[in-house]
């Protein structure tokens, strides 16, 4: 009948996005892929990637001068998960955006192993293209989804050192993967004091929830806000700041040609646990993240 | 009067039936499958192809003593359907996780197993409401016609209200338990109805 129709066209319409004219700067490249229009451009010095037409919708950028430093601030902070966990062997990154992370990480540490998945092959290709991304020799970038990825992995009993959850966009959250079973799914292939760093959000009521989600299956969690909310939290419980301070001053001579600076980031190490009595926890059962993000 | 309204009910209500299960359906086989959009489009290929069938189905059945209580039983009989979804989803899900490796197939067949039965049931409904309708023969385009509107604006609500409000405020099952149980009330409130105003 035809409203089936009627609902998969506008479902492929949404999927689509619709089209849209970069705003400002030199446009490098705009492609549509199957879940958004990818728009890359330069400005300022900085070469961005941007999902969809609005400015905040920079999804990574690189410094024209300096190609290996952290632009974005919600990187610097998730790079501050390695003060948690100072040497990992085994890395996986969901969500690639640019490759920022993942390109720091194989500088660091070199013969480190990583798993990146990501959902939009486009997305890696413009990583490729524009951003220098460039595999290391022990580096595998999946194409799919997360949640899949990681029950996969847990099935075959693979464990990572480090886990860097960057997977929501500006203004779309895959709800699948702000689930209390997922995040139950992620420290199932986590290694004992394994760490976890998601690029979480900062305003709207999700804030709470996530909250909540996040400490009923790890506990504690640092919680590094300024613009994003960046939550790092570690099994096993978490490092006391004496030693977050130790090993973010062992790091900082390494980090410097990235951006990161512990004078910036340690201050906004705060172990949160302020949520109002009664916050619903996000479950597969229960998971209206876009909505409650968009009030 | 009171034959026809509670048709055309039971035609809008299977059509929102059909359109909240297609949107849950996706939320309930992203935790093994993913959001990709090839679980969309096995999702929707599943739901089409059952209401293709259904479509057929009810067209058959129209044949033989059509009768609103009739229309009501195979609206209990869609809700009935719809059980296992609620009793085993998950498990039976998580079983073809393991064994199938290609979520573009895993998704295919979780969302057969699961959604075909209940929704080909749904989908007889209205062509068995269209016989139930119709009296006489130059009207009976009028008669899908109205049949067909009160289906799709039952398919846009139960779009719209699942998607904006209720997964807002329920868990997917109770929402699914919610929608058989209205199933079963409407169906039931036609079992009065054994010889309905038609003519053979």
């Amino acid at each position: 009948m035809s409203r089936k129709n009627a609902f998969a066209a506008s479902l492929v319409i949404a999927l689509l996005g619709c089209g849209g004219a970069p705003v400002g700067a030199s446009v490098l490249h705009t492609e549509r892929s199957l879940y958004r229009d990818i728009v890359v451009y330069e400005e300022d010095g900085l070469r961005c990637m941007r999902f969809g037409k609005q400015v905040s919708g920079r999804q990574s950028c690189q410094s024209l001068r300096e190609p290996q430093r952290l632009v974005l601030e919600y990187t610097r902070m998730m790079a501050g998960a390695l003060y948690m966990n100072p040497a990992p062997a085994r890395v996986l990154v969901i969500g690639l955006g640019g490759g920022s992370l993942p390109s720091m990480l194989q500088r660091l540490y070199p013969g480190i192993a990583i798993d990146i998945v990501e959902i939009d092959p486009a997305v890696v290709r413009v990583a490729r293209r524009f951003f220098g991304f460039t595999p290391g020799p022990r580096t595998r970038v999946h194409t799919q989804d997360g949640r899949v990825f990681v029950k996969r992995m847990a099935r075959q009993g693979v464990k990572y050192d480090l886990v860097l959850l960057d997977a929501f966009d500006h203004e779309y959250i895959p709800e699948h993967l702000l689930t209390q079973e997922f995040l139950q799914e992620l420290r199932g292939v986590l290694t004992p004091g394994g760490v976890l760093a998601a690029n979480t959000f900062s305003g709207s009521r999700l804030y709470d929830h996530e909250s909540v989600t996040y400490y009923s299956v790890f506990g504690d969690f640092y919680g590094l806000r300024s613009g994003n909310r960046v939550i790092l939290t570690r099994v096993g419980g978490l490092p006391a700041l004496d030693e977050i301070e130790r090993n973010a001053a062992e790091l900082d001579a390494r980090l410097k040609a990235f951006g990161v600076d512990s004078e910036v980031l340690l201050p906004l190490f705060r172990i949160e646990r302020s949520w109002p009595e009664g916050t619903r926890v996000l479950t597969d059962q229960y998971s209206p993240s876009n909505l409650l993000n968009g009030r | 009067m009171i034959v026809r309204v509670l048709i055309l009910a039971i035609a809008a209500w299977a059509g929102f039936f059909v359109m909240s299960i297609e949107l849950l359906s996706g939320r309930i086989l992203a935790p093994n499958f993913g959001n990709s959009i090839y679980v969309w489009g096995g999702v929707i290929t599943v739901f089409m192809l059952a209401l293709a069938v259904g479509y057929l189905l009810g067209g058959q059945l129209s044949l033989r003593h059509p009768s609103l209580r009739r229309l009501g039983l195979l609206l209990i009989a869609s809700a009935v359907a719809t059980v296992p979804v609620v009793a085993f989803g998950t498990p039976m899900l998580d079983w073809i996780f393991n064994r199938v490796e290609d979520p573009r197939y895993g998704s295919l067949l979780g969302a057969s197993l699961l959604f075909f039965v209940p929704t080909a049931v749904a989908g007889t409904i209205s062509p068995y409401a269209v016989r139930l309708l119709v009296t006489r023969l130059h009207a009976s385009g009028r008669a899908a016609g109205a049949l067909y509107f009160v289906s799709t604006f039952g398919s846009a609500a139960g779009t719209l209200i699942t998607s904006f409000h209720l997964v807002l405020l329920y868990e997917i099952d109770q929402i699914l338990l919610g929608l058989m149980t209205t199933s079963v009330i409407i169906g039931l409130l036609a079992t009065p109805f054994g010889r309905a105003a038609v003519e053979s």
